[in-house]
């Protein structure tokens, strides 16, 4: 036996040594099914090479700064003044969607609806990759002592990036989602067809489980699902670059990922999600008529001498007389409670801008653009046509004398254009103009048809 | 100091040149090649193994069978600990690696550049195939085997091969 072994020598070493890892491995597959807990070992491993990698990281970002803000200034005006304008065009975009999401919300909070938002996010900077080719995991600044644990998404701007595989004190290994042992429920934009995303042994990602059948397209938006308890849904993860006949029933789907995963520098993760009931939060609207007063040239507050006169000409000159009578109206005014309709809702305080100054027109306009805006969710086209009489000269007065007629007079004269609810405001170009009621005088005023204005409280 | 270069001009079996490297040398170049797999840029990078490189490198100077399983052994692990994936599986393909390596270093001239390049690409594939038999019929692991990534992957690791060994003649001693 001694002769075998020692003329076998380096065969049995290989094979002890073999067996050793062996032993080692099933015992860590055994526990990783039962529960995950990181061994000694590979927080030794990680604590040894990550200090070189952020002190790397560090003097590499330090350069790189120093360069960009500092030294590499050039044409940062101009293009400060362009993302100054694509600000702006972006809120007024963004109070269009706001008002888009907050009907949604309140269809939403109809039927009960929860949905899961992320609460609390954990930047994050990569320091380093597994050192391997045949697994597509990273390691970042940020373990359990920044509340990072387990299975919590890894996300960027751009889109999802992983999760989080394994936490240390300081640093956190992330699962990318090329990684062929990832997967995440994700669907697509359009048709809502769901699947799993899969890496492959390329770094490449696949959206598998989708039936043959179905029409995909490449170009084709993919989000996350939400069904993997990881990812909140409809973040973004990527487009369908190709698509083709996959195994069994099945298409094979490519899939470019939206965050550049093999240049990835900070990340966010997701640290901690709520589940919630769709909430419609009136108390910080942002109406598009209000950015819109923030661009134009702020009027100065009129004594109210000067408001009772200017207010008194009615049908008179266009720029100083009704112009500047409608605004001092629209101000004083009760804002309208009832913003069930969002178009309905930007009228009055649209008409608020158009005061009587050399901005008029262009407010008129601008005001015009919004409340098209606002009201193609609602599908009242009466709003932007109300909207562009009242900030019109000729059409102010008449307003203004109409509107309690229209608001069935359940209010004084100062239930005007601005007074006056969404919904009335909204009614009032559904009637043609010849068929409308002649203005009645609210009842709590017998007088005989005074000028609006003078009814309007200072 | 290390002898800037070394001659070699005999290869049969009984004279073969057998080599050994300082104690920095042996814990450095691997930890450098650990660290460097770890921090260089994946995109550019990924597709290089520099520990399966220096296993190699490291067995077939030595030519000594238990030298390069241990060597291949304590570098697979060292990388096992800093992958997603459950350790040993590293540390198995590239102990099967060495072992075979310093065998083969034993047995023939693996000095000029074409033995080398050859004898990378196919230690490639050796430690590919170990890796994914390990992961798939052990740890159940899914992973797909793609030939034509495979093949790519070893060919640019033997050109690295050729270069890394040429710096790294530089840290032989003769015993």
């Amino acid at each position: 036996m001694e002769s075998v072994l020692g003329r076998y020598r380096n065969l049995t070493i290989l094979v002890g040594v073999l067996f050793l890892q062996v032993l080692g491995l099933a015992v860590q597959v055994k526990r990783t099914g039962e529960a995950e807990n990181t061994r000694l070992i590979r927080i030794w491993a990680v604590d040894t090479i990550t200090p070189f990698e952020r002190v790397l990281v560090w003097a590499q970002n330090g350069s790189s700064n120093i360069w960009h803000n500092y030294i590499f200034l050039r044409g940062v005006r101009a293009e400060n003044r362009q993302l100054k304008q694509q600000i702006e065009q972006m809120r007024l975009e963004q109070v269009r969607l706001s008002e888009d999401a907050e009907q949604a919300h309140r269809l939403q909070q109809l039927v009960g609806f929860k949905e899961q938002v992320i609460a609390k996010t954990v930047p994050a900077q990569v320091i380093g990759s597994s050192g391997s080719d045949l697994s597509r995991s990273i390691y970042i600044d940020k373990g359990s002592n920044d509340g990072v644990a387990t299975d919590q998404a890894v996300i960027t701007a751009h889109g999802i990036v992983g999760k989080v595989l394994r936490v240390y004190p300081s640093t956190s290994l992330v699962l990318m989602i090329n990684d062929q042992t990832s997967g995440v429920g994700a669907m697509l934009e359009k048709s809502r067809l769901q699947g799993v995303l899969k890496g492959t042994a390329d770094g490449a990602v696949t959206l598998e489980r989708v039936m043959s059948d179905e029409q995909v397209a490449p170009g084709d938006t993919v989000l996350s699902s939400g069904g993997d308890q990881i990812f909140p849904k409809g973040l973004p993860v990527g487009t369908v670059s190709k698509v083709s006949p996959g195994r069994e029933m099945f298409l094979k789907i490519d899939v470019k990922p939206a965050a550049d995963l093999s240049r990835l520098e900070e990340v966010l993760v997701v640290t901690e999600k709520q589940e919630q009931n769709a909430v419609v939060d009136n108390a910080t609207r942002v109406k598009a008529a209000d950015i819109l007063a923030q661009r134009l040239p702020s009027v100065p507050d009129k004594p109210p001498a000067d408001a009772k006169v200017a207010t008194s000409g009615n049908g008179g000159s266009p720029a100083a007389g009704t112009g500047t009578g409608v605004s001092t109206q629209l101000v004083s005014a009760p804002k309208p409670e009832a913003t069930q309709h969002p178009g309905a809702t930007i009228l009055p305080t649209a008409a608020k801008v158009s005061s009587g100054t050399s901005a008029t027109g262009a407010a008129t306009n601008s005001a015009r653009a919004a409340g098209g805006r606002s009201i193609s969710n609602g599908g009242q086209q009466a709003t932007s046509d109300t909207t562009s009489k009242k900030t019109t000269p000729a059409a102010a007065s008449s307003a203004a004398n109409k509107t309690p007629a229209d608001n069935n007079g359940s209010g004084a004269k100062n239930n005007s254009a601005a007074s006056g609810t969404g919904s009335n405001v909204a009614k009032a170009p559904t009637q043609p103009a010849a068929a409308r009621p002649k203005p009645v005088p609210a009842p709590s005023n017998p007088q005989p048809q005074p000028p609006a204005s003078e009814d309007v409280p200072h | 100091m290390f002898p800037t270069s070394v001659p070699i001009t005999y290869t049969s079996g009984e004279q073969i040149e057998v080599y050994r490297f300082s104690i920095p040398v042996t814990v450095g170049v691997p930890l450098a090649a650990l660290f460097l797999q770890a921090f260089l840029p994946r995109r550019i990078f990924s597709i290089f193994d520099l520990p399966l490189l220096v296993t190699i490198f490291f067995a077939m100077a030595r030519r000594n069978p238990i030298s390069g399983l241990l060597t291949g052994a304590a570098i697979g692990l060292a990388q096992d600990m800093l992958g997603p994936y459950p350790i040993g599986i590293y540390g198995i393909a590239k102990t099967v690696v060495g072992y075979f390596a310093s065998s083969l270093g034993a047995k023939l001239d693996v000095e000029n550049v074409g033995a080398r390049l050859l004898v990378t690409l196919a230690f490639y594939l050796v430690h590919a195939a170990v890796y994914f038999t390990v992961a798939r019929g052990m740890v159940s692991m899914t992973l797909n085997w793609s030939w034509s990534r495979g093949v790519l992957a070893g060919l640019a690791n033997a050109v690295l091969g050729v270069g890394l060994y040429f710096f790294l003649d530089k840290f032989k001693q003769r015993t």
